[in-house]
């Protein structure tokens, strides 16, 4: 069943059918996938969800498509994951890891939306599909796309680290590397796709791709026994999921399935790339661009396209930006791996050092219920860790060496 | 200054589909009058009823987005190419 009525611009209100639509043609804003609330309410009970596979098209009456998705079937319904030790040492009382670094098949968040986006690329008959991206979406469409059947375009900056180039290379796509940030990636990403038909996921099929990232929330709430977390920390790099979060969260209450409470959302981002949440800091929506300079490259995105959305999402709950230098985010990266076993990329120590720095200001309550969103996988950006993690000296196969090296002062021995 | 104005699709309806066009304009708000002169109409979809640009629009020079060039108080030299670019992507 098919519960979606059209698509409407977040700014003007002008609404569209549901087409590969990239923007308002008035005002050039991005469009809005709307569904029919009222239907949803009287067809779907929270009930009928519990009974669904463990993957993200449990929500399926919730998400864009008309049919059935054509890949990322399994996707999504990752590990909601209490973290008491990682809890002690920020001193929040109630905190839990919402755990897409485990997300299949490329161990980031990415894969929702990109499930969402190439199974509407094929709905509309796309036979060439393609991205810009920082890494993590760039292997979510390759992997995506070999496994769909479709000819593909990953744009990247040229810079980007080696371990998210061979995971995308090794599905087959076109690479196609750019001497420049991944804004001017993306300029140029949006040229080709407003001159060519083709679907590319995070620009004429914006909208669609976009409503994926809702099943974080869903999950979330769901795996809390169908509840709202009071807080939720979110990284921010184009500025999307946050907003989609809070959409998730606002769709659930209009449904019934949750209590009519409030959760406030955290932006985090790296200091060297922080348009959106030095906006945030200053009371504004006005979002200066910058040029990127940080290891948290998956957050590299010196002009969001949803920034001015995800300020308002953050003000308008009551929550606060904050963002974290390259030091704090390599520290917020072992501190989760250290505490919870869970490794993640710059982008979740960028989430986990923000958290921290958001409790020490007074502005997050450690009192109440905390989600962090950690995103993508550690293996991802293993290089942000070089130099960090201290040499370690091979020693000879001998116990007396072994002993020396690791147990003096000596334990006592087994009897 | 003569500069040259590159169009992409979504805004050709506006240009009769030229992809670009040729023009003169000392700066940005000077542009989107000439733009508007040259083609009636075209100015409501580049701009706000103040003159500066629609918020979803992003404007580059030679490359550049215009925001890092001074923005309103940029002054175009010969032979710049501006790009009037719907701010339609993003994600990572």
């Amino acid at each position: 069943m098919n519960y979606l009525v059209h698509l409407k611009c977040r700014e003007c209100g002008r609404t569209y059918a549901p087409e590969a639509l990239a923007a308002c043609e008035q005002c050039w804003a991005p469009l809005e996938v709307v569904y029919d609330y009222g239907r949803l309410w009287a067809d779907l009970r929270r009930e009928d969800i519990a009974s669904r596979p463990a993957n993200m098209w449990r929500y399926r009456e919730l998400l864009p498509l008309n049919g059935e998705p054509w890949v990322g079937k399994q996707t999504g319904f990752t590990p909601l994951v209490a973290a008491p030790r990682l809890g002690r040492v920020l001193g929040a009382r109630e905190l839990y890891v919402k755990n897409d670094a485990v997300n299949y098949p490329t161990l980031s968040f990415k894969d929702r939306v990109v499930a969402v986006a190439l199974s509407k690329a094929r709905e509309f008959g796309f036979e060439t599909v393609g991205c810009s991206s920082t890494g993590n979406l760039a292997n979510a469409v390759a992997a995506q796309a070999a496994a769909g059947g479709f000819k593909t375009f990953i744009f990247v900056p040229a810079d980007l680290e080696p371990e998210k180039i061979v995971g995308t290379q090794v599905y087959g796509a076109t690479l196609v590397k750019i001497r420049g940030n991944y804004d001017q990636v993306n300029r140029l990403c949006s040229e080709i796709a407003q001159k060519y038909s083709w679907g590319i996921v995070n620009v004429n099929l914006r909208s669609y791709y976009a409503e994926g990232s809702k099943t974080v929330g869903y999950e979330i709430a769901e795996q809390l026994g169908w509840r709202l977390p009071q807080n939720v920390v979110v990284p921010m790099a184009g500025g999307s999921l946050i907003t989609k979060v809070h959409k998730a969260f606002e769709e659930l209450k209009k449904l019934g399935w949750v209590e009519p409470a409030d959760a406030k959302f955290f932006g985090a981002q790296a200091t060297g790339c922080s348009p959106i949440t030095t906006a945030a800091k200053r009371g504004t929506t006005e979002i200066n661009p910058q040029k990127p300079n940080t290891i948290a490259k998956s957050l590299a995105i010196g002009n969001p396209a949803d920034g001015y959305f995800a300020v308002k999402t953050i003000r308008g709950s009551g929550g606060a930006g904050e963002d974290v230098t390259d030091e704090e985010i390599v520290q917020g990266i072992r501190l989760l791996a250290e505490t919870e076993g869970i490794f993640t990329e710059t982008a979740g120590g960028v989430t986990v050092a923000v958290a921290h720095k958001l409790i020490r200001q007074g502005l997050l309550n450690p009192g109440e219920s905390i989600v962090l969103a950690i995103t993508g996988n550690g293996l991802k950006t293993v290089g942000a860790l070089n130099g960090n993690l201290g040499e370690v000296e091979a020693i000879r196969p001998k116990l007396a060496d072994f002993e020396e090296h690791y147990l003096s002062p000596a334990p006592a021995a087994a009897a | 200054m003569p500069i040259i104005v590159r169009v992409p699709t979504p805004l050709q309806k506006y240009t009769s589909g030229a992809e670009t066009v040729e023009t003169t304009a000392r700066n940005l708000r000077e542009l989107f009058e000439r733009l508007d002169q040259q083609f009636p109409g075209f100015k409501q979809a580049l701009s706000k009823a103040d003159g500066t640009p629609q918020q979803f629009l992003n404007i580059y020079v030679n490359d550049e987005d215009i925001r890092f060039l001074g923005g309103l108080q940029y002054t175009f030299q010969d032979g710049d190419e501006v790009l009037l670019l719907p701010a339609i992507a993003g994600g990572a």
